[in-house]
């Protein structure tokens, strides 16, 4: 079992989303996250689809995906050098004055934004990796009582130049 | 010059060359009727409930070859195609099935008679969708068609508003549609058929598996060439049963969960599995692990999603099964099976797919009499007991098929499906093989039968039981019958173990309610009857016959294999 990432062009029409989150829904796949927006062409969407699965399974979401009429084309970003982003909201709540100046610090090191700050909370904007994010909410669950998190799913496209990932 | 979408519907019906068409009206599609009223071209088949309108359709697919195209009314009309669109799903049935809708301005109101048809329909349907812009009428029209028939047949649902229906648009009806997400295998990977067919060459104990997308594909003939060529034994699934001629010297018979004895133990035992046009759908493994444990496994299927989804295939080939046998028959040769076709045939021997001969009239002595009385028929089953012992017993070839709800075993598919077919093909004698469970299901269609001429002969075995899975009771749950006798009434004792004498009688009266539609009823209570029964029957052209034959209460579907457990494991005979 490994989160496996999938880019996905779908027709921009009602009920695509639908049908897309249902095929995981009815036949169990768990999916970890879906991202959609439409792209250049307005008759068409591209979801970034991170699911949790061993490898039969990914081959089996793989082809039902591509089986459905209203999508376009699917590409498997597991193995392939990508960039890939997620955007993250996190509030921290009943800061001290020594929360807060921790809250300064990890964001000074995680490169991450102060977006807004108030008497006793500070909220945390950035944009990175999904494992970037990940380790991040890790860090604040354990320094601080109460946060509220608010992430926003991941996207990728493909490299042009870089072969990491 | 613009006309409107009703105009739009209609002309798309002729142009797609439909002639009959399965509807039921109601509010939202009176305008779409009214249209059919006023052209007159097109035959309008109303049954007596939607569910049954789509199995009409289903047999009338499966018998013509041609789309089974329905028209139900929102709502209730919606909801009640959900189960027989399901069925066509599974079975892959081209069927175009069209729902009215309340007006756009009122979808998400909870309109009266609103339904998300197409959200419900989704998971069960090749493509689905609501027409929200008359200009796009036609288009989707053409789709639907175009994807109900092409690749891996399946159900489409159109859902038309109100308002569509009677807006003006555009009057072309497009030849031809282009979806870029849409495009069926269309060719045969040749590396890989060769790869098969060296594995065949070399194979000690090859078995062809053959399932129900052989008959889809019109291959039947091609698969009987390629054993005849070959020399290789041919086992099938349900739905494949057919596949080849049923007196193929090199015919087995059925494989799975109530498959031959000897059929199953080649799958279990042959060291090269070609598969074709079967999912290895559960009732067809068993026991994942112990399948074909010994074989490398050739599978070819035109669903590329179908192939090693259940059983991890050496050699997949994503193909048409007319294509991919095709190019076989050009390249194999005669082969010396000599020694493996001896041990099959002493499996044969050893459990030779027999019922008792002892005790009166058994379902094999039903079947042996259809086959009898019958060169050139259809046969539609229903679900349970009696499908299992018809796919077992019935012969099948050129001049007779067999029709039947496989994958998502539909009780009350049989009846309306012969009617369907009956329709289809109307100089072809049609029987309806069902069950006094099942049949009750959908047996309000008989008025259908009468009002259309439609005439089909229906051999009701009844055993008072919901027969399948009161065998299952009988053998694995201590003949435990919770809510299988039929004629448990509310003063029976609490736990009954079998029939006796203080069982009151059996509701219905199939003789009378036959009676009370004006066709004929036959009750067969002993093994000389059946075929005066059936001759009868054959010859009551004018209207439909109804032959009860009152069979033992406990004959079971043997061999079995019990759920999950290996091919080879199969309980032969009853405790």
């Amino acid at each position: 079992m490994k989160d496996r990432w999938i880019a996905l062009y779908v027709e921009n029409q009602v009920g695509v989303l639908a049908k897309i989150s249902g095929l995981f829904a009815g036949k169990s796949y768990n999916l970890k996250s879906l991202t959609v927006g439409t792209t250049e062409n307005e008759d068409t969407s591209r979801m970034t689809i991170c699911a949790t699965c061993d490898d039969i399974t990914f081959e089996q979401i793989k082809k039902q995906l591509n089986r459905m009429v209203e999508v376009i084309k699917v590409m498997d970003l597991s193995n392939v050098p990508i960039h890939m982003k997620e955007i993250l909201f996190a509030k921290i709540k009943k800061c001290s004055d020594g929360d807060k100046a921790e809250c300064f610090r990890i964001a000074q090191a995680f490169h991450v934004e102060v977006a807004d700050i108030g008497e006793d909370s500070v909220l945390l904007e950035c944009k990175l990796t999904d494992r970037r994010i990940n380790e991040l909410i890790n860090l604040l669950k354990l320094r601080f009582k109460s946060i509220e998190v608010v992430r926003g799913g991941a996207v990728a496209v493909e490299s042009i130049s870089t072969s990491c990932r | 010059m613009d006309i409107t979408g009703k105009k739009m519907f209609v002309k798309a019906l002729k142009e797609e060359g439909v002639d009959t068409i399965f509807a039921y009206p109601g509010g939202t599609v009176t305008d779409l009727f009214d249209e059919l009223y006023r052209d007159n071209e097109i035959e309008i088949v109303l049954p007596r409930h939607e569910q049954a309108l789509v199995h009409e359709a289903e047999g009338y697919a499966r018998e013509t070859g041609k789309i089974g195209v329905c028209l139900v009314t929102s709502g209730p009309g919606a909801t009640n195609t959900i189960t027989a669109v399901a069925d066509a799903f599974y079975d892959s049935i081209p069927l175009v099935v069209f729902t009215g809708q309340v007006p756009l301005n009122l979808i998400g109101n909870d309109a009266f008679q609103e339904v998300d048809i197409v959200g419900m329909t989704r998971g069960i349907t090749k493509y689905s969708v609501t027409v929200r812009d008359r200009k796009e009428l036609g288009k989707i029209l053409k789709m639907a068609f175009h994807i109900a028939s092409t690749g891996k047949p399946g159900p489409v649902l159109i859902d038309l508003p109100k308002d569509i229906q009677v807006a003006y648009g555009p009057s072309e009806y497009p030849e031809s549609v282009d979806i870029r997400g849409y495009k069926p295998n269309e060719g045969v990977h040749l590396g890989q058929l060769k790869k098969a067919v060296k594995l065949l060459k070399v194979a000690r104990r090859p078995i062809i598996l053959a399932g129900g997308g052989v008959k889809i594909a019109g291959a039947q003939k091609k698969l009987e060439k390629l054993a005849n060529i070959t020399h290789i034994p041919v086992v099938t699934t349900v739905m494949g049963k057919g596949a080849i001629s049923s007196d193929n010297h090199y015919y087995i018979g059925n494989s799975g969960m109530h498959g031959r004895y000897a059929a199953n133990m080649a799958v279990a035992q042959c060291d090269v599995l070609f598969s074709i046009g079967t999912r290895f759908n559960d009732r067809i493994t068993g026991d994942l692990n112990e399948f074909a444990p010994k074989a490398k496994i050739v599978h070819v299927d035109i669903d590329a999603a179908a192939i090693s989804r259940n059983v991890v295939v050496d050699v997949p080939i994503v193909a048409d099964a007319k294509l991919a046998l095709d190019q076989m028959l050009e390249w194999v040769e005669e082969k010396d099976t000599t020694e493996w076709l001896q041990q099959i045939a002493a499996w044969e021997k050893e459990n030779p797919l027999e019922m008792r001969r002892d005790r009166g009239m058994s379902p094999q002595m039903i079947m042996e009499g259809l086959n009898k009385v019958f060169d050139k028929a259809t046969f539609v089953t229903d679900v349970g007991q009696h499908q299992m012992w018809a796919s077992q017993f019935l012969e099948v070839n050129d001049n007779k098929r067999i029709i039947t709800s496989g994958g998502l075993g539909t009780m009350g598919f049989g009846f309306p499906a012969a009617l369907g077919a009956k329709i289809g093909h109307p100089s072809k004698d049609v029987i309806c093989i069902t069950g006094d469970g099942g049949f009750q299901m959908n047996m309000q269609e008989m008025a259908t039968s009468v009002v259309q001429d439609a005439p089909v002969i229906v051999c009701i075995l009844n055993n008072y039981y919901l027969g399948m899975v009161r065998q299952m009771q009988q053998l694995f749950y201590g003949k435990r019958y919770a809510a299988t006798c039929l004629r448990k009434r509310k003063g029976c004792p609490d736990f009954c173990k079998g029939p006796s004498e203080i069982c009151p009688p059996y509701e219905p009266d199939f003789m009378k309610w036959a009676d009370s539609y004006g066709v004929h009823g036959i009750r067969v209570t002993k093994e000389e009857e059946i075929i005066p029964a059936l001759e009868t029957a054959k010859a009551n052209k004018d209207k439909s016959t109804v032959i009860e034959f009152m069979i033992a209460t406990e004959d079971l579907v043997l061999p079995m294999v019990p759920g999950g457990k290996a091919m080879n494991e199969m309980i032969l005979k009853a405790k």
